[in-house]
């Protein structure tokens, strides 16, 4: 397999899974919006943060209401916008044509013509929530697709891997909003022993486990009320869960380990590992949980890193 | 709308389809009656699903603009364009030996050069044509075959015949819409096919392969060829990439490719991995930077002495261009006769070398009559359509023949047979012209058919994609 190829396959799989979060996120973000009480002052800008695309939208100059920003994380030719991200996912898909099966380039084609379509001009809420449910329906069946016709060969485990990274960062950037740095405004401290009654943080912490259709796995493992030690437990430490990190580091250790060369990459993610493992969660929600989730970020910024250096193409 | 064929009219040109109003051909029968069956609302239907076939199977081209690079979706006419098959039998053979003898000429004018000595072309027409490569001299390639991929245009004139309009001997492009077209037809109009028995074109791929196989240095079952692009931003991407998928080969860019011990290698995340041919996508003078074009990005340093050592096949061979030049185009039946020792089968359409003084005045006497090529560019840029022309292009063309009469010919305005398209009201005549494609190596090969290219604009000649043209498919047909 080329070592472009490789890279290319991995970015697309990348920018298809950032595509399905940052649909999930506006749309579980604005239903939580409408839960909370009349007044509140929350900030869209939130959702800028969660993206990590603060540079991007300080750079564009807009205002930081609802419009604007969700314009800015869907329509715009910005970079992180779904219009942007897809796009490239489409380009990486064009330059690897000849290895993905064609069924899914023409999925893949699809949708990108559907953003492309529906992201012009207006977008009203309810058609917001209709585009928004209609990506992510897409981004499934398409992954759905590349698991049942593409050979399980190293093209499916860059497409793996890339896949399991992307989940992993996102999923430390979606807890950081249960956590409550992101909310300031509400003054919602996240501990667990807070006033077990307080109805917005339970949920707030439902729309986290929402934003990653995590919440009926949630209830069929933990069993208890929604609390924060146990959703943060399960979205990092949980062994099954496809979007716990822990099961997204172990399936990038998995595929990295059929891979020539693995041995630096492989140290790196079981370091990340570790520090996923030996994370003491209780601890954490009443000091450092934030500091502890930028770490993790930086982790996995690393296996990337070396991921790159050992497979993919020098620079020039 | 309905077809309507008494109210189709193609004029005083000869007309693929019908023989007179209402009239069909032979051939077309079947076609032009199960047209003039469908309702209204059915026509139009099939239209559009074609339209959203080719845009989900993200069949594109890219056009080179002020604002630019647009990728745009694929023209394509859903009625498809019938040849009787043992016309093209003739047409076949015609092609074949036309190519056979362009590669014995190549393979002279690198190394014998035995056509200058006996003069059936003047040296230095050949040596100071801009595809000449000095850099090629004396080499020889597997079975003397330099042009192993070529793309010949061909017209039909009012008389009906096939004549010869170019050769394309570098990268001709355009195969894989044929391939394409053929499955958006069959997804549009199955029915039809049940009335006729039309030659398949779908294993274009496997001959493509194996003649790229047979130039591999290595005699490996399986060599490793592959498929060498500029990139994405390249006008035919979609058919580079669409090239490798199809024949199972790695799509690489320069970037890819390293040259060690005179052998080309691809990065892989395995290491380095031998290369043994290479379909390269790009101009010679961008293949290797060592050699050509120094800052070129697009190829690969090393990549002229690993196959001057023999150590990798390139298709088409850096060179091969010399015989693509208009110049060199109107020498053709002579080479045909003098290589070979036969008479051409095609006939090439009358052609003015400008750089021989009596026809050049011919020309500038006659340029609101003539068509003026350059000799080296293609894709339909740089020429003046004489009848049509304003005074002042024409005033400048004569300027630019006088100054440099080497780089022109001229051929009197000959007519393109028309087909129909499906129109907004009706079918409606366009002219058309075809681009099959000959492989050339061991053994040879000749698409049934080819690309026939459309001006989709009424009274247009311009078939060129990129200024406007469309596609039709094309049918080989057993009556």
């Amino acid at each position: 397999m080329l070592s472009r190829v490789a890279e290319r396959v991995y970015w697309m799989a990348r920018y298809l899974e950032r595509a399905e979060n940052t649909a999930r996120l506006i749309n579980v973000y604005s239903n939580l919006l409408l839960d909370l009480p009349r007044g509140t002052k929350v900030g869209w800008h939130t959702l800028i943060d969660i993206a990590g695309a603060n540079r991007e939208f300080n750079a564009s100059g807009k205002s930081t209401d609802e419009r604007s920003i969700v314009r800015f994380l869907i329509a715009e030719s910005n970079g992180v916008s779904l219009l942007s991200v897809l796009s490239m996912v489409r380009e990486n898909a064009r330059t690897t044509r000849e290895i993905i099966p064609a069924e899914a380039f023409e999925q893949i084609n699809d949708i990108y013509l559907f953003i492309r379509e529906n992201s012009s001009g207006q977008i009203s809420r309810s058609a917001r929530n209709k585009l928004l449910e209609e990506i992510i329906v897409y981004c499934q069946q398409l992954t759905g697709l590349l698991a049942g016709c593409l050979s399980h060969n190293h093209v499916h485990r860059f497409i793996r891997i890339g896949r399991n990274l992307e989940r992993a960062d996102m999923t430390t950037r979606i807890v950081d909003v249960g956590s409550g740095n992101l909310l300031p405004d509400l003054d919602l401290d996240g501990t667990s022993d807070g006033d077990p009654t307080d109805p917005y943080q339970d949920m707030l912490w439902m729309s986290v486990l929402r934003s990653l259709s995590a919440y009926q796995m949630y209830r069929q493992n933990v069993r208890d009320r929604v609390n924060a030690e146990d959703v943060v437990k399960f979205l990092l430490q949980d062994p099954e869960f496809p979007r716990a990190v822990n099961y997204c580091l172990h399936q990038v250790e998995d595929c990295i380990g059929e891979l020539s060369e693995h041995k630096a990459a492989i140290r790196q993610v079981r370091r990340a590992l570790r520090k996923t493992r030996q994370a003491d969660i209780p601890q954490l929600l009443s000091k450092g949980l934030f500091k502890y989730l930028d770490e993790m970020q930086v982790e996995i910024a690393d296996i990337h890193d070396q991921i790159a250096t050992t497979w993919f193409l020098p620079p020039n | 709308m309905r077809v309507d064929w008494k109210s189709y009219n193609p004029g005083n040109f000869f007309d693929e389809t019908i023989s007179s109003p209402g009239y069909a051909r032979k051939h077309a029968r079947h076609l032009v009656s199960y047209l003039r069956s469908l309702k209204p609302g059915e026509l139009n239907a099939r239209k559009q699903a074609a339209i959203l076939a080719i845009k989900t199977m993200g069949i594109s081209f890219t056009v080179y603009s002020d604002a630019g690079n647009i990728d745009r979706e694929w023209p394509f006419d859903i009625i498809p364009r019938i040849i009787p098959n043992k016309e093209w039998q003739t047409t076949s053979k015609g092609l074949e030996q036309r190519v056979r003898a362009l590669n014995h000429f190549i393979n002279d004018v690198y190394n014998a050069q035995k056509v200058f000595k006996d003069k059936i072309v003047p040296k230095d027409l050949i040596l100071d044509s801009e595809n000449f490569r000095k850099e090629c001299l004396g080499i020889k390639p597997a079975f003397g075959t330099w042009a192993h991929i070529c793309g010949t245009d061909l017209i039909r004139d009012k008389d009906g015949l096939f004549y010869v309009l170019e050769d394309n001997l570098r990268v001709p492009s355009g195969v894989s819409y044929m391939l394409e077209n053929r499955t958006v037809t069959k997804r549009v109009f199955p029915e039809l096919f049940e009335n006729y028995d039309i030659q398949p074109v779908t294993d274009y791929p496997s001959k493509l392969f194996d003649t790229l196989a047979a130039i591999s240095p290595r005699r490996l079952k399986y060599p490793e060829v592959v498929v060498l692009t500029p990139g994405i931003y390249n006008s035919a991407y979609f058919e580079h990439s669409f090239l490798a998928q199809r024949m199972g080969a790695e799509l690489v860019e320069g970037g890819d490719l390293v040259v060690q011990d005179d052998c080309v290698y691809m990065r892989t995340i395995d290491g380095l991995s031998r290369v043994d041919v290479i379909y390269r996508r790009i101009d010679d003078l961008f293949l290797d930077p060592d050699v050509f074009i120094k800052d070129s990005v697009l190829g690969v340093k090393g990549l002229m002495q690993a196959w001057i050592k023999g150590n990798v096949g390139l298709a088409n061979a850096p060179g091969a261009g010399v015989a693509d030049d208009k110049i060199v185009y109107t020498y053709v039946p002579k080479l045909i006769k003098y290589y070979l020792d036969e008479d051409p089968i095609l006939p090439n359409v009358p052609s003015y070398i400008c750089s021989d003084k009596k026809q050049r005045q011919h020309v500038l006497k006659n340029l609101d009559k003539l068509v003026v090529k350059p000799a080296n560019e293609s894709g339909g840029y740089g020429m003046l359509m004489g009848p049509q022309a304003s005074r002042r292009e024409r005033e400048e063309f004569a300027r630019r023949i006088k100054a440099n009469p080497r780089n022109y010919m001229a051929q009197p305005l000959i007519s393109l047979s028309t087909a129909p398209i499906l129109g907004d009201r009706n079918a409606e005549p366009r002219h058309v012209d075809l681009r099959p494609f000959i492989l050339q190596a061991r053994d040879s090969y000749v698409t049934p058919g080819g690309l026939t290219r459309v001006a989709m604009v009424k009274g247009s000649y311009v078939v060129n994609s990129s200024q406007g043209g469309g596609s039709k498919d094309t049918w080989i047909v057993n009556v």
